[in-house]
């Protein structure tokens, strides 16, 4: 009867394997017409003229959309939704029109025969961490102060007998799910529908009919598939809205809209750039003294979006004199957005490193260096950890990686080194609300939840079986609709917790009510809502990654032929998924080690290698032999399941690892991600 | 002859065995075979990731080889064998190769994985025909090793991360 | 993407008809790169000329020489017995190539005709001479990682993405083709051209001039060839840098050579000096590395908002030392 835990296989695997589990794009659907941006080829200024005749003419046109002849939206925060209201641009590739026909090849034909006249403004899109125009953001997205400070670091680094002071980059880096963003909208009867790719179904809807000025209930968002988001359709994008007004000029007739791979590059978001000048001060045995990193980043002019590099070092380890600041640039760019382990995921990379090189230092083994610093307490809040496993998961990764015996080797034309590096990312909830029903022996479960390849088409139906004491086979689950009760965006890692927890309180009042021996059409609701925030307790997974790099002794070419990853992240729902999860993000974390970088050329403002042969992601080849592993680990004070989600956390230190391999093979250090050749190769005999 | 910017597309009729159905249709010849079959005959099997032959998401097989569907132009398949993920399943039973991916959980978002499937069974009959690759010796017979699995499915990308279950997969099919 | 005509001549003579009366019809092959072109609105044709009745796929032998059918597509050759055993260098290189999709697309004739990917010649919003004449350079300033060190001019800094045509431009092919005033043979090392004021122009060939098969030579030597690729992916990408080799080696010294470079140059490089310097030398690192430096002795490196393009020179040295000594040593 318990299945929370057993290796469950997927219950959308047979729809996936053959490809017909259906996307956004894919929604069967008579009659669809096609929907294709026009997009600013300025970085700043103003549309002075269009002229649409030559695309009109075209046969199979049916409407084309331009800036002040749509419905006055209604202005919301995200003021990247606020499209075609008016003739600005604020960065190029900005959604400036869009045309409708009845066939893609035609909606593409057409783009081409849309002219645009331009008043040209200057612009400036050119981030530096010395411009002398960097501003503190009043907060950060997680609602923390942008700097903090605890004792005199600077006192400390003066008179410690170790200190590393480095500055670290990260590159920009695009989320890029495998799927483009994409809608298929429909307006029929005063209503709005849209199969939209979205990792929330009704945070679209809340954000779609404030900005159109329409009832939630007049808006439906459906999405069961998703073909990952990563961050990126963690919130609606431009896109959606031109859907929808799309919809709205055609009544009647659905309208399907898909990014190109371009548009990935400049519409739906991106991990901006940090630069991490990160210091540590230590005494002879190891234990620091100081800690500090000052992050610096960039936004849109348009949009505050501040990538928060500077939160993991607030709580990650004891030092009694402690420094974090946060500094942005605001530039005439694509608006940023969350992707994968926000803050966490590049934040800890320069520390990192930084403590790899202070081990080098000190001639301390890196592991032994952190399990020195492990704090009694957050260093940030006092509060107790919930629980804090990152030396069982140091220890039980290095047995498994085989670290002891870690000396640099050379094999026949390869260096090879290992290194290591801590992870950690925010245990945390948000509000959902779950519904039961019970129909001839078979109990659906039904709540707003997305599965973006996460599971939980298979996990909820797992948790809902065990809190029913049922078979597992005797539940149903539907997600993915907002005619289901309201569940949080999957983000944050807290998708399966929140959900989980919701199933949990649906499961208990259906029981209360019904009994278990329940009428046909009995249905009960249960909700979660215990505040993002734990006030006693600290709550963070935390992992432990480790890396076997080999460098080309000749080319320099790096590879990565092991990555092992060992978690603490509260109670596994099913290991098969969670697996998937862990080395999935270990795999983003190698791609962003050694390949990610999305080159914004200042003088035009955009990206320029807005495609996968310009932009590399990993491939095959390039993450052959990734493992995962966990410690069994009870948490009572997270949350009612006792998850803390696994979403993030592999991505989290995968690339200090490898950074800190690389220099273990080479002696070479790198501080500025990615790793590439070019910037071993001078170090190379 | 009118500038081609004002031209109205050109409409070619083509028949197309797609998944063992013989299929005619008026199409564009601009339309790529993934669009005629994602908007035109509704098998929305092969996946648009990338449209630039940079992804594989697209993959199906073409007379029995892995081609990408989106930088092969319809017209050209008048006359030919098209079969994609969907079709590998007749009747909704797995090809092994779609069940070694259940198995090992070779996937999470769904969206790379019909692409990964046809890349796969186009990539071992490749191997069983004794084609080399760029990770073996290109003067010896293949054998469906690690290695030469990961190079060879490296046209197909997945932003899940799930290559290393891939290969465990195709492994598996591959052992058969 | 702008409307087309498709056509599907039954053989080369009338494709190469059919193109010479419509000056803005292009020949369709494997597609790979022609229909991501359409896709950019980097090309505008009104009609394409479908080769696929019009070349042949067959290779074949020839008093000792290997006879590439246009048609045959890359993971074929790749696969053929003969190159696998006479021109290793090539097997290699079309391996290294692309994916076994691409692979499976790509075409003998199309895979050398394939134009540079530089990110300003394919993105239409961007200056770009090679796409249109006269708007200038943008990776001049720009991104230029990837760009030549040899060869370029003010006008294109362009590198040709070919790893086929390197191991073609080592192994002396030889290329045919049909054009509107008859047949013709071009070595394949003067099919590609330098940028000079022109880039928009890649190879010698003209409107009409169609590809109908490549011949490789009796060529002893070239059963000790290698194609090396250093690329950032480990599959799966362009080349940042690649050598073409193949080395006689008697009683350690160097009878004969061959050595090109990709990567590097707005074609393939073949580095006519170093086999000069290699040839009549102990084969020894100092040689090889001599060699290499010889040919790159007037290379340019361009700056670059990436840092620029200078790491490709010590690169391409220590890379062609290194597949040379792996020639010594390791014979096929």
């Amino acid at each position: 009867m318990n299945t929370i835990g057993q290796d469950i296989p997927r219950r959308d695997g047979h729809a996936k394997v053959t490809g017909t589990a259906t996307y956004a794009y894919e929604t069967p659907a008579d009659n669809a017409a096609y929907c294709a941006l026009l997009q600013a080829t300025i970085a700043k200024g103003q549309v002075t003229e269009i002229d649409i005749t030559d695309a009109l003419a075209l046969p199979g046109v049916l409407t084309i959309l331009t800036p002040g002849d749509v419905q006055k939206l209604t202005p919301v925060e995200n003021t990247e939704l606020h499209v075609l209201q008016d003739n600005e641009i604020a960065y190029r590739g900005q959604i400036i029109g869009a045309v409708i026909a009845d066939t893609s090849d035609i909606a593409r034909h057409a783009v081409e025969l849309v002219h645009f006249t331009y008043h040209v403004d200057e612009h400036d899109s050119a981030y530096s961490p010395d411009r002398d125009d960097l501003y503190t953001p009043d907060k950060l997205v997680t609602g923390a102060p942008a700097d903090t400070s605890t004792g005199d670091v600077d006192a400390a680094m003066r008179t410690a007998t170790h200190t590393v002071d480095h500055v670290y980059s990260t590159a920009t880096n695009h989320n890029n799910p495998m799927e483009p963003h994409a809608t298929t909208a429909l307006w029929q009867d005063d209503t709005l529908i849209l199969w939209d790719s979205t990792q929330g179904v009704h945070a679209v809807r809340t954000t779609l009919a404030e900005v159109l000025d329409l009832r939630p209930d007049q808006v439906r968002v459906i999405c069961p598939y998703v073909g990952g988001g990563f961050g990126a359709k963690g919130e609606p994008h431009a896109p959606v809205v031109i859907a929808a007004l799309a919809a709205r000029a055609l009544p009647g007739r659905p309208i399907r809209l898909a990014l190109t791979r371009a548009q990935m590059f400049v519409l739906v978001g991106y991990r901006t750039p940090t630069t991490q000048h990160t210091r540590v001060a230590a005494d002879d045995t190891g234990r620091l003294t100081a800690i500090a990193i000052a992050a610096t980043g960039q936004t849109a002019r348009i949009r505050e979006y501040v990538e928060h590099a500077g939160a993991a070092t607030r709580m990650m380890y004891a030092a009694p004199n402690r420094a974090t600041s946060h500094r942005v640039a605001a530039l005439d760019v694509a608006v940023p957005t969350w992707m994968r382990a926000p803050g966490e995921c590049p934040g800890m990379f320069g520390p990192e490193v930084a403590i790899d090189e202070l081990a080098d230092a000190l001639g301390i083994d890196p592991i032994d260096l952190r399990v020195a610093n492990e704090p009694d307490v957050d260093p940030e809040s006092g509060n107790p950890f919930s629980s804090r496993n990152l030396v069982a998961c140091l220890r039980q990764g290095a047995d498994r990686f085989g670290w002891a015996d870690r000396a640099p080797r050379r094999d026949g034309d390869w260096l090879v080194g290992t290194g290591v590096a801590a992870a950690v990312f925010p245990a945390f909830t948000m509000r959902a609300t779950a519904a039961i029903r019970y129909d001839q022996g078979r109990y659906t479960v039904e709540i707003g939840a997305a599965d973006l390849g996460t599971g939980a088409w298979t996990v909820l139906p797992q948790i809902a079986a065990d809190a029913l004491e049922v078979p597992l086979d005797q539940v149903d689950v539907g997600i993915g609709d907002t005619s289901y009760p309201y569940a949080s965006t999957a983000g944050g890692s807290t998708g399966t917790a929140t959900w989980g927890s919701a199933v949990l309180a649906a499961v208990e009042t259906f029981r209360d009510k019904f009994g278990t021996d329940p009428n046909d059409g009995d249905e009960a609701e249960g909700t979660h809502d215990q505040g993002p925030f734990n006030e006693q307790y600290a709550t963070y997974a935390f992992g432990a990654q480790f890396a076997e790099v080999r460098v080309h002794a000749d080319t320099a070419e790096i590879r990565v032929p092991r990555l092992l990853g060992v978690f603490a992240a509260g109670r596994i729902i099913n290991p098969r998924t969670a697996r998937s999860q862990f080395i999935g993000g270990m795999t983003m974390g190698l791609s962003m080690a050694l390949h990610e970088n999305s080159e914004l050329d200042p003088r035009f403002g955009h990206v320029m290698n807005h495609d996968f042969a310009g932009y590399h992601i990993a491939s095959c080849a390039d993450a052959t032999d990734v493992r995962a592993f966990w410690i069994d680990e009870e948490d009572p004070h997270v949350n009612p399941l006792g998850a803390k989600g696994i979403g993030e956390i592999g991505i989290v230190g995968t690339a200090a690892a490898i950074v800190n391999a690389a220099h273990h093979a080479t002696g070479v250090r790198v501080r500025d991600l990615p790793l590439t050749l070019d910037k071993l190769l001078p170090g190379l005999p | 002859m009118a500038p081609a910017g004002y031209r109205r597309g050109v409409e070619t009729a083509i028949t197309t065995r797609v998944d063992g159905t013989t299929r005619t249709t008026r199409v564009d010849t601009r339309t790529t075979l993934l669009d005629l079959l994602r908007e035109r005959l509704g098998n929305t099997s092969p996946k648009k990731g990338c449209d630039h032959g940079q992804c594989g998401a697209c993959t199906v097989l073409l007379d029995g080889r892995r081609v990408l569907a989106c930088l092969t132009l319809a017209v050209t398949t008048h006359d030919h064998d098209v079969t994609t993920a969907d079709g590998l399943a007749p009747d909704g039973d797995l090809h092994p190769v779609q069940q070694a991916f259940l198995d090992n959980d070779a996937f999470q978002c769904g969206y790379c994985t019909p692409g990964q499937v046809c890349s796969a069974v186009g990539a071992l009959a490749e191997l069983a025909q004794g084609h080399p690759s760029h990770a073996g010796d290109i003067t010896a017979d293949p054998e469906p090793t690690r290695a030469e699995i990961a190079e060879r499915m490296s046209g197909n990308l997945c932003r899940c991360g799930a290559y290393t279950n891939i290969i465990t997969a195709v492994e598996q099919a591959a052992r058969g | 993407m702008r409307p087309f005509d498709h056509q599907t001549p039954a053989n080369a003579h009338t494709a190469v008809h059919l193109a010479a009366a419509h000056p803005t019809a292009a020949f369709l092959a494997g597609g790979t790169n022609l229909v991501d072109h359409l896709k950019l609105g980097i090309t505008h044709p009104d009609l394409l000329i479908d080769l696929s009745a019009a070349t042949t796929a067959a290779i074949t032998e020839l008093d000792g020489r290997l006879l590439i059918g246009a048609g045959a597509r890359n993971s074929d050759i790749a696969a053929d017995h003969r190159v696998r055993t006479r021109y290793p260098a090539l097997a290699e290189a079309l391996l290294s190539g692309a994916s076994g999709q691409l692979r499976n697309m790509a075409t003998a004739g199309g895979n050398p005709l394939q134009r540079t990917r530089c990110a300003y010649f394919q993105d239409t919003t961007t200056p770009c001479n090679k796409r249109r004449p006269g708007s200038g350079c943008a990776a001049l300033g720009g991104f230029t990682r990837g760009h030549a060190i040899l060869g370029a001019s003010d006008h294109c800094v362009a590198t040709h993405p070919s790893d086929m045509a390197v191991a073609l431009t080592a192994l002396d092919a030889t290329v045919h083709v049909l054009g509107p005033d008859g047949e013709r043979t071009i070595p394949f090392v003067d099919l590609h051209r330098l940028p000079d004021d022109d880039p928009t122009r890649d190879t010698v060939l003209d409107h009409g001039d169609l590809i109908t098969m490549i011949e490789l030579p009796d060529s002893p030597i070239a059963r000790q060839s290698r194609y090396r690729k250093v690329r950032d992916r480990a599959s799966y990408a362009f080349a940042l840098i690649s050598v073409a080799a193949a080395l006689e080696v008697t009683h350690g010294v160097i009878t004969d050579a061959r050595l090109a470079f990709g990567g590097v140059a707005h074609k393939p490089w073949r580095a006519r000096a170093a086999e000069q310097i290699l040839i009549g030398e102990p084969a020894t690192d100092d040689t090889y590395r001599l060699a290499a430096e010889t040919e790159l002795a007037n290379a340019r490196t361009l700056d670059g908002l990436d840092g620029g393009n200078a790491f490709k020179v010590p690169l391409l040295i220590r890379t062609a030392t290194a597949v040379l000594r792996q020639l010594a040593e390791e014979p096929r």
